[in-house]
């Protein structure tokens, strides 16, 4: 890793989905306050990959999953975890803003909530800090009790990004998040990303290269289900030691 | 015309025939029973209770039966609402596409096809062998048994179509499948659940059969589970089945009140349905 300094540890991981093997032996880690890419061509893993780092895989009818994901040390996949403490510190920005049935303020709430906090008081700042931080606090001060659905696209995606934060998590999970929105929204997602890495861990996946190349740090190339290679963004974008990442990069297939 | 376009005409003529009959059938219902009723109608049918007399044409009023159904439909449907949000939660969110999962839901369809009278029968055996007499409560518990199968499957429907979308969200903040149901899933689907909990309370207020022989049948108002209750739909046959015009005549006007207090149901759900729709995800 050189120069970083690795907050996740992933260990010949293998996740198959019924008979078919969607993840084949991936070990790679993830470096701690950066931005890492996934990238790779469609239904080459890249959301499973993301998606075991949280367990949401779990969610999955029929999914099998060998090896280990260490988060700081300890292994998310061992029986004796609590896997909502793992998902409270893997908050996760999904492809498609998914608010949940409720208010504005709910929302953001809502995580806070099933984790203990009470205190109104506490929740309302809580319920701000978080919206200041995913700049959506100005458009909706006046009206949190409004439903979610109400907000455009581009802010729900905020929303969701502010109540990712509201359950304070160490590292930011986020697939294709700018995928669903329009070009000035997806700016300002990816100007946040850029602003959270310096407090959050974030791991995105992306088959836009040039958004990779914009954001990352740090890449991981997945090639039907494998991993081909990885390494701090510039060198695999400017110098890939594989031949497969040097035609992906360069246009070849995708 | 060629034969395509003849087809779509046949067919979709076929299609508006088969609205108009059931909206026909509905509105010559309505009909019926407003136009033999609503000359019997009166205040003292709402606010009285049957009289020495009141079967024979003299005065009085069903109030006995207006409350009655409205403590067992009522009663039961709140009963079956306790049950069924469980079942309908459990066979989605904790058993999944399991075996166990689909014979709960083919045990529900069977139950929801026995003939309420049936329900009847049932529980009063077990009355006779608990030496229980007929009695709101035994009257509630049969409506139950009746309306669960119906409330269940609807309510089950509604949490089916729950977006996977939106139980991800819950679950990536660290819920636990409990809150998820409870906070999330419950709240998008409650629009829904109002509809199935009216339709469980359309279903028991209307039924004569299944406490025909459970609940009994008095001229006063209950003051307890223990006491046996009036319904509307045994007033109604009870008064129909008398030699007396003016007494058969109270029977369409208790249909009609019958009538009234569904059709203003469905009104208060409908209204409140589009409030509560108000928050949830398409």
């Amino acid at each position: 890793m050189g120069m970083f300094k690795p907050q996740i540890s992933i260990q010949k991981l293998n996740v198959f989905y019924r008979e078919r093997h969607v993840l084949k032996d991936i070990t790679a880690d993830i470096p701690e306050k950066r931005i890492t890419a996934i990238i790779g061509p469609s239904g080459c893993g890249k959301t499973t990959l993301l998606k075991s780092l949280n367990r949401l895989t779990d969610l999955v009818e029929g999914v099998k999953v060998s090896g280990n994901v260490l988060v700081d040390g300890v292994n998310i996949f061992n029986n004796r975890i609590d896997v909502t403490d793992i998902r409270k510190k893997m908050g996760l920005i999904a492809q498609m803003p998914n608010p949940l049935p409720m208010s504005i303020y709910d929302n953001i709430a809502y995580g806070p909530r099933i984790h203990g906090v009470k205190d109104k008081k506490l929740l309302g700042q809580v319920v701000e800090h978080c919206l200041l931080a995913a700049s959506l606090w100005d458009e909706v001060k006046d009206r949190l009790k409004e439903p979610a659905s109400k907000l455009s696209v581009g802010q729900q995606q905020r929303l969701c990004l502010a109540r990712a934060l509201a359950v304070q998590p160490e590292c930011l999970l986020c697939d294709e998040p700018t995928s669903a929105l329009d070009p000035v929204s997806a700016q300002y997602i990816e100007k946040q990303l850029l602003d959270l890495k310096k407090d959050y861990t974030i791991v995105f996946v992306t088959h836009v290269l040039r958004q990779a190349r914009r954001l990352a740090d740090y890449v991981i190339f997945l090639y039907l289900g494998e991993l081909i290679e990885q390494g701090p963004a510039e060198k695999v974008f400017t110098q890939p030691s594989n031949p497969r990442t040097k035609a992906y990069i360069e246009g070849m297939f995708g | 015309m060629n034969k395509r376009k003849l087809e779509e005409a046949f067919f979709k003529g076929l299609m508006l025939l088969s609205i108009s009959i059931v909206v026909g059938s509905l509105l010559a219902v309505f009909a019926v029973v407003i136009l033999k009723g609503l000359p019997a109608l009166s205040l003292s049918m709402l606010t009285q209770t049957p009289r020495g007399g009141y079967y024979l044409g003299k005065e009085g009023g069903i109030l006995n039966a207006i409350i009655g159904s409205l403590y067992l439909a009522g009663g039961a449907t709140a009963l079956a609402f306790l049950l069924s949000l469980p079942i309908a939660l459990y066979i989605n969110e904790y058993a999944g596409k399991s075996r166990f999962a689909s014979f709960t839901r083919l045990s529900l369809d069977v139950s929801w096809g026995i003939p309420s009278i049936a329900y009847g029968a049932f529980a009063f055996i077990i009355m006779l062998y608990l030496g229980a007499r007929a009695s709101l409560l035994w009257g509630i518990i049969t409506v139950t048994l009746l309306v669960l199968p119906i409330m269940t499957r609807a309510i089950d429907e509604v949490i089916k179509m729950f977006p996977f979308k939106l139980r991800e969200a819950s679950y990536a903040l660290g819920s636990t499948r409990l809150e998820t149901a409870l906070k999330v899933v419950t709240r998008q689907a409650l629009p829904g659940i109002l509809t199935a909990v009216l339709l469980a309370f359309g279903r028991g207020i209307g039924d004569a059969a299944s406490v025909l022989f459970t609940a009994g049948y008095t001229d006063s108002v209950p003051t307890s589970l223990f006491d046996p209750v009036a319904t509307l739909p045994l007033a109604v046959f009870f008064q129909l089945g008398t030699p007396i015009p003016e007494v058969q005549q109270r029977a369409y006007a208790s249909g009609v009140i019958l009538l009234v207090l569904v059709l203003l149901l469905s009104i208060v759900s409908r209204l409140s349905t589009r409030k509560l729709m108000k928050y949830v995800i398409k």
